[in-house]
């Protein structure tokens, strides 16, 4: 167990693509981070970096005290987990959780008790005489976890561990990882595309956007306070309507947009943030029609275009009410649950 | 093309017996052959049943020999073509599977280069290389040694870019992987790389043994000492040497044995690539 650091790290591969820009990050012994963005943002390059499967253009890496820019994998003192799992398919499930540890030299009868410990916390001591093939995509997922795990590493590096796994399986092993991880505390940097997982599973976020940090910040903190215009939109599903403030109508909103923050000229809303009845607070008020209703179950949204724009906005309603079948209705956002941003800094403003 | 048509299957047999028939024949008549005495042939008509001198003739053949018509016992023969033959296959295997590990794995210069000049080398079997080649040997003092018979046979292109194209379909992380649980590239070639490659391994064995076994023209030009001869060689000296009537029970008793290593080696071999086949998946 360790903690990383990250100074100033940057890729660049020969055809002068810059894949990561100059990152700084510290992550405390026992952390669990999510480096969260789309794809082609750099987040796997990233983690490769750490794991010491991709040289390091530029900056410092420390895991604990020791620099390790130029130190192979192995000596790292690292597990990784692939998203294809790569399990070595000629060998049992044993074998595979051994080799790391035979390569290190450990002494069979210690190989034999780590195994078997992990085996057991994993549940899947009954397949350690199996190879691979013989196994279900989430049994495989679990002795990839399983090999890592064995080698009990100063850091877990997990790379679209579950993207393989159908939805309710990625659920299961969602809340597992969770739980192994406070349970072991070993530090850990989880990669992923899935916003929802991001969310869900991390001490702490890093939104990675064109090789860059956007923001990092507890999950509910980058929810409830996105710093940039990227971020607003990325984290959140249905994800947050940002509107321009050309498309509101001025006289009517008058009193309301005077109170946002100066250089404000995009109003971020949450689909929640939305509704239909005017609250007893400051607020904006937009004219709409209906393009479109999506029941869900538990939430549904109802998709509408602004009065005289293309702009395609999202609420969250309870139910399909008689009001939205006229050609046009009023629905509101209360002041304070704006994000105000500027669209030229994409930065916030208040 | 399931279906039941009753004289179309029944044309479908016979096409399929003559097929067999024209192959499986001759091979019928050298082992009928090697079981009569060397009279029969002189008669003209080759009977199709067996004789009653299977036993001599092979003994004859195997451990005695005719030296006056160009018969050494065969056994120093099949020796040497065991030995040549294994010598190139494991050669070439080992050579190939290094060679393809090094340019699929390996970042250096020309990589491609020498890639396409192995490549290359697919158009420059023995025949056509056989002078510089017999030069080269000559020189190097190797004539009349197993080293010269087998040394210039050994590199394989063939191999080389089979290999090469079966590793390149083994997904990236498994080298990654490797490398996270600390194997070097040495250690990852021999953990991981050989095992999955056995199928190809036993499949490459059987066709470079044959290949190494039927070699004929180079035993022939480079061996003058009787105790290098090969077996296919040797069939030919007894074919054709001796002033007398070439002895042809012996000479078929001679084939029978020598087309029987290749046999057991794919008897063999089968089994192993068979459950290669079902046991490792990428």
């Amino acid at each position: 167990m360790s903690s990383i650091r990250i100074l100033n790290l940057s890729k660049v591969y020969d055809d002068s693509t810059h894949a990561v820009k100059q990152i700084n990050l510290n992550i405390d012994d026992g952390e669990f981070i999510v480096l969260v963005g789309p794809s082609g943002c750099g987040k796997s390059t990233l983690l490769r970096m750490i794991a010491g499967l991709e040289t390091i253009s530029d900056g410092e890496l420390y895991i604990g005290d020791r620099l390790v820019n130029n130190l192979e994998p192995a000596e790292r003192d690292i597990a990784m987990v692939f998203q294809n799992y790569a399990l070595y398919p000629h060998m049992t499930v044993y074998k595979n959780m051994a080799y790391g540890l035979k390569n290190r030299g450990f002494s069979a009868s210690e190989i034999e008790e780590r195994v078997q410990k992990t085996a057991k916390m994993l549940e899947i001591e009954q397949f350690l005489t199996r190879k691979p093939k013989a196994l279900s995509g989430g049994q495989r997922q679990r002795v990839a976890m399983g090999r890592a795990l064995v080698r009990e590493p100063a850091a877990f590096l997990l790379d679209e561990p579950l993207s393989n796994l159908d939805a309710k399986l990625r659920v299961q092993m969602r809340v597992e990882i969770k739980q192994l991880q406070k349970r072991l505390k070993t530090t850990s940097l989880y990669v992923t595309h899935d916003q929802l997982e991001a969310m869900t599973l991390g001490d702490r976020l890093v939104v990675l956007n064109q090789g860059q940090v956007e923001q990092v910040g507890a999950p509910l903190e980058v929810y409830n306070r996105p710093e940039t215009l990227f971020v607003a939109g990325f984290i959140g599903s249905p994800s947050m309507n940002l509107i321009d403030i050309d498309h509101l109508d001025k006289s009517i909103n008058a009193h309301a947009l005077s109170s946002l923050p100066k250089g404000t000229d995009i109003l971020g809303i949450r689909p929640d943030c939305l509704s239909s009845s005017q609250p007893n607070e400051p607020s904006i008020q937009l004219e709409c029609n209906m393009t479109l209703f999506e029941p869900s179950g538990a939430e549904s949204h109802l998709y509408m275009s602004l009065k005289d724009q293309q702009q395609i906005l999202i609420m969250r309603v309870e139910s399909l009410k008689q009001e939205f079948s006229e050609p046009y209705f009023k629905v509101y956002a209360k002041i304070k649950d704006i994000h105000p941003f500027n669209k030229l800094s994409g930065k916030r403003t208040d | 093309m399931v279906d039941n048509d009753r004289w179309g299957n029944l044309l479908a047999h016979c096409i399929l017996i003559v097929g067999v028939a024209l192959v499986v024949f001759p091979i019928y008549i050298a082992v009928i052959a090697s079981t009569h005495t060397g009279s029969t042939f002189l008669s003209g008509t080759l009977p199709l049943l067996p004789g009653k001198e299977a036993w001599t003739n092979y003994t004859t053949v195997i451990f005695e020999g005719r030296s006056r018509a160009g018969t050494p016992p065969i056994a120093q023969m099949l020796w040497n073509s065991f030995i040549m033959a294994m010598a190139i296959t494991i050669g070439k295997l080992s050579i190939s599977l290094l060679s393809a590990f090094a340019i699929v794995y390996f970042q250096f210069r020309f990589r491609l280069f020498f890639f396409w000049i192995i490549f290359l080398t697919l158009m420059l079997p023995v025949e056509v290389r056989i002078v510089p080649t017999f030069q080269v040997v000559a020189d190097l003092g190797m004539l009349n040694s197993f080293a010269g018979l087998s040394i210039p046979l050994i590199a394989s292109a063939t191999a080389t870019f089979l290999f090469r194209q079966f590793f390149m379909t083994i997904p990236e992380e498994m080298l990654e992987a490797a490398r996270v649980d600390g194997a070097g590239p040495l250690k990852f070639f021999k953990d991981i790389l050989l095992p999955l490659s056995i199928t190809n391994i036993a499949a490459l064995f059987v066709i470079m043994f044959i290949y190494g076994w039927n070699q004929y023209l180079w035993p022939l030009l480079i061996t003058t000492d009787p105790s290098y001869y090969t077996i296919v060689m040797g069939i030919q000296r007894m074919a054709t040497g001796g002033d007398s009537e070439p002895l042809w029970h012996l000479v078929m008793a001679t084939v029978v044995v020598a087309a029987l290593p290749p046999v057991l080696v794919i008897l063999f071999m089968q089994r192993l690539f068979v459950k290669g086949l079902t046991e490792t998946e990428k």
